[in-house]
């Protein structure tokens, strides 16, 4: 099998190359003086700073960054919901409506969801009057609901994994559901719960479809300006923001990785 | 008042804490997805008008009682532009389509070689596969829009080792679009495949060689077979999207690249046809039918767990 090994080790490395070339060429050149993603004409850091004097670009990470949050947040909390009723609860009633209604944001085309949230705002708005126009809460509760249905995916996982045995005991010594829930299940469950959390917020953080239906004025995403910028042609500026972006999330990423990996490693070792 | 309200929560009565807990994403998802899909499916049958909304209302009571003003014109004038909209609608299927096994052809290799190596390597690999699943898939497009252009790095580095006399047309063509798709996609396609992989028992590929089989024979005769499962899920997790795909049409297709998610959003953004916009996503939502459900009933399992996810290895 000599051969076909060495097709596996060239076409993986191809597509590893595929992967991460673009990204490694945008972070050198984004220190080039020059505008062009070709020609080098000296190292600079012109672009960071004119980055940091991009109100445009700060405010819509703002923006961003504050629906993300939110999003995350709520999508969680009802991400917890679902993942509990399905693992938890057996066959209710309801079963059958909530899984198909909690699975198909997952395989809705963005374009769809986008445009039908807004159809759906807006005759909520001359029915009730609410949501008053689009905005940053309009954003927030549709990332929100996409987001909720890959949390409860995630937490579910983990979930299916929990002994049962620990929760009966202290059903047996009377505690109520309520409390088990708080003080045994969800501690437990704590890392899967924050795994469904930055899942949602990278989820928002990064969608531009969505949000390009359901914003307003004045709240432009970070997505939304950069992809007008990028449809302008290329600004070298973005590179030094994606560069940027990508850092902290490698490091945020790696060191994760690193941090489970160890703990993994320490519980073996105890044992 | 937090205490309070724990406290109320500590005493609730089970059967109004579960009825809550199914009730609260129940209705959310009841409100906030699926009446949006219905009133898409009324705007769809409804038409334009100048004004705001700029769509007359599907059904409702005015001065003379009960008024409607359904018409199928908006699928009527599909069909009459078929090209239009039904060669983007074709075009959608063929590009993702090719994308997915384009993602197949790199992501098996991946996953194999992944599966196969130690588990410090596997670690170190994985992380790189999920790496840039973490960022932003807009400036991912936009790093290759860089390295494509005809003023970009792969035509600069190519004119300046003297492999190509002009640079090359490679933005606004298939080829572009086909680069952007397996750069967003890939990890999509490697995760449910090293999934199987990693599950694959090496003494059966040992037992088949000791045997006398070729590797090719142990390829098609084990390996396939067992990681069907893996193609399949990997395939329709990349399928999916790549033919609702929007951004990657957007920025690196050119007219000969349109696709279904670019024509709905030029109608709603640009021509403000709304009823028209809605109409296409219901065609969109109607091809996707089959592959969704196909996904969906895969093993007749039933519960968003069983969705291969991307982010899922993350979670561990």
């Amino acid at each position: 099998m000599g051969r076909m090994n060495g097709l596996v080790l060239s076409l993986g490395a191809l597509g590893f190359g595929i992967l991460y070339l673009p990204i490694i060429i945008m972070i050198i050149f984004s220190f080039n003086a020059g505008k062009l993603v070709s020609v080098w004409s000296g190292a600079s850091l012109k672009w960071y700073a004119g980055l940091l004097e991009n109100d445009q670009l700060l405010s819509a990470f703002g923006t961003s960054l504050l629906i993300a949050l939110w999003a995350a947040t709520i999508a969680t909390i009802f991400g917890i919901c679902i993942a509990v009723a399905f693992v938890r609860f057996g066959n209710f009633r309801s079963r059958l409506a909530l899984s198909a209604i909690a699975s198909a944001p997952l395989v809705m085309p963005e374009i769809v969801t986008g445009l039908s949230m807004l159809l759906l705002f807006i005759s909520m708005e001359s029915l009730f009057g609410w949501p008053s126009g689009r905005g940053v809460d309009t954003i927030i509760i549709a990332h929100a609901t996409f987001g909720m249905c890959f949390a409860a995916v995630v937490i579910q996982a983990r979930l299916r994994d929990f002994d049962m045995a620990i929760e009966e005991a202290a059903a047996d010594l009377g505690a109520t559901q309520p409390f088990i829930f708080l003080s045994i299940t969800l501690p437990v469950i704590a890392p899967a719960v924050v795994a469904a959390w930055l899942l949602a917020f990278t989820l928002s953080f990064d969608d531009l479809v969505i949000a390009s239906f359901v914003s307003g004025p004045g709240s432009s995403t970070l997505p939304i300006v950069i992809f007008s910028k990028v449809r302008l042609g290329v600004t070298p500026e973005i590179n030094a923001l994606a560069t940027v972006m990508i850092v902290v999330v490698a490091v945020a990423v790696i060191g994760a990785s690193w941090a489970i990996r160890r703990r993994l490693s320490g519980r073996d070792q105890n044992q | 008042m937090v205490r309070g309200m724990a406290k109320y929560l500590v005493n609730l009565p089970a059967v109004t804490g579960r009825r809550l807990v199914i009730a609260l994403p129940l209705i959310w998802l009841a409100v906030f997805f699926f009446l949006p899909l219905i009133e898409t499916l009324q705007v769809s049958f409804t038409s334009a008008r100048r004004g705001i909304p700029p769509y007359e209302p599907l059904w409702g009571i005015g001065d003379d009682g009960f008024f409607t003003n359904f018409t199928t014109g908006n699928y009527a004038l599909l069909l009459q532009y078929w090209s239009d909209y039904f060669g983007p609608a074709f075009n959608s299927i063929k590009l993702a389509f090719f994308s997915t096994l384009v993602c197949l052809i790199f992501a098996y290799p991946m996953s194999w070689w992944i599966a196969r190596s130690n588990e410090k390597w596997r670690t170190i690999l994985l992380v790189l596969v999920m790496l840039p699943f973490w960022t932003s898939s807009l400036l991912r497009i936009y790093a290759l829009i860089g390295l494509l252009n005809p003023n970009g790095f792969i035509n600069a580095a190519g004119l300046w080792l003297g492999l190509i006399d002009a640079p090359i047309q490679m933005m606004q063509t298939d080829f572009s679009i086909y680069m952007g798709m397996v750069l967003t996609y890939l990890p999509l396609m490697i995760l449910p495949l090293y999934a199987v992989m990693v599950r694959l028992d090496a003494d059966l590929l040992d037992a088949a060689a000791d045997l006398g089989g070729s590797g090719m024979q142990i390829f098609r005769t084990i390996i396939l077979p067992l990681t069907l499962p893996g193609i399949i899920a990997g395939s329709l997790l990349v399928f999916i999207p790549a033919v609702g795909e929007f951004v990657i049409p957007a920025l690196l297709g050119g007219p000969d690249q349109l696709m279904m998610g670019k024509v709905l959003w030029t109608e709603f953004f640009r021509n403000r046809d709304w009823p028209v916009a809605s109409a296409i996503a219901m065609l969109l939502l109607a091809i996707l039918t089959v592959p969704i459900i196909y996904a969906r009933y895969q093993d007749g399992r039933d519960t968003v767990a069983e969705m291969p996810n991307p982010k899922r290895a993350e979670a561990g």
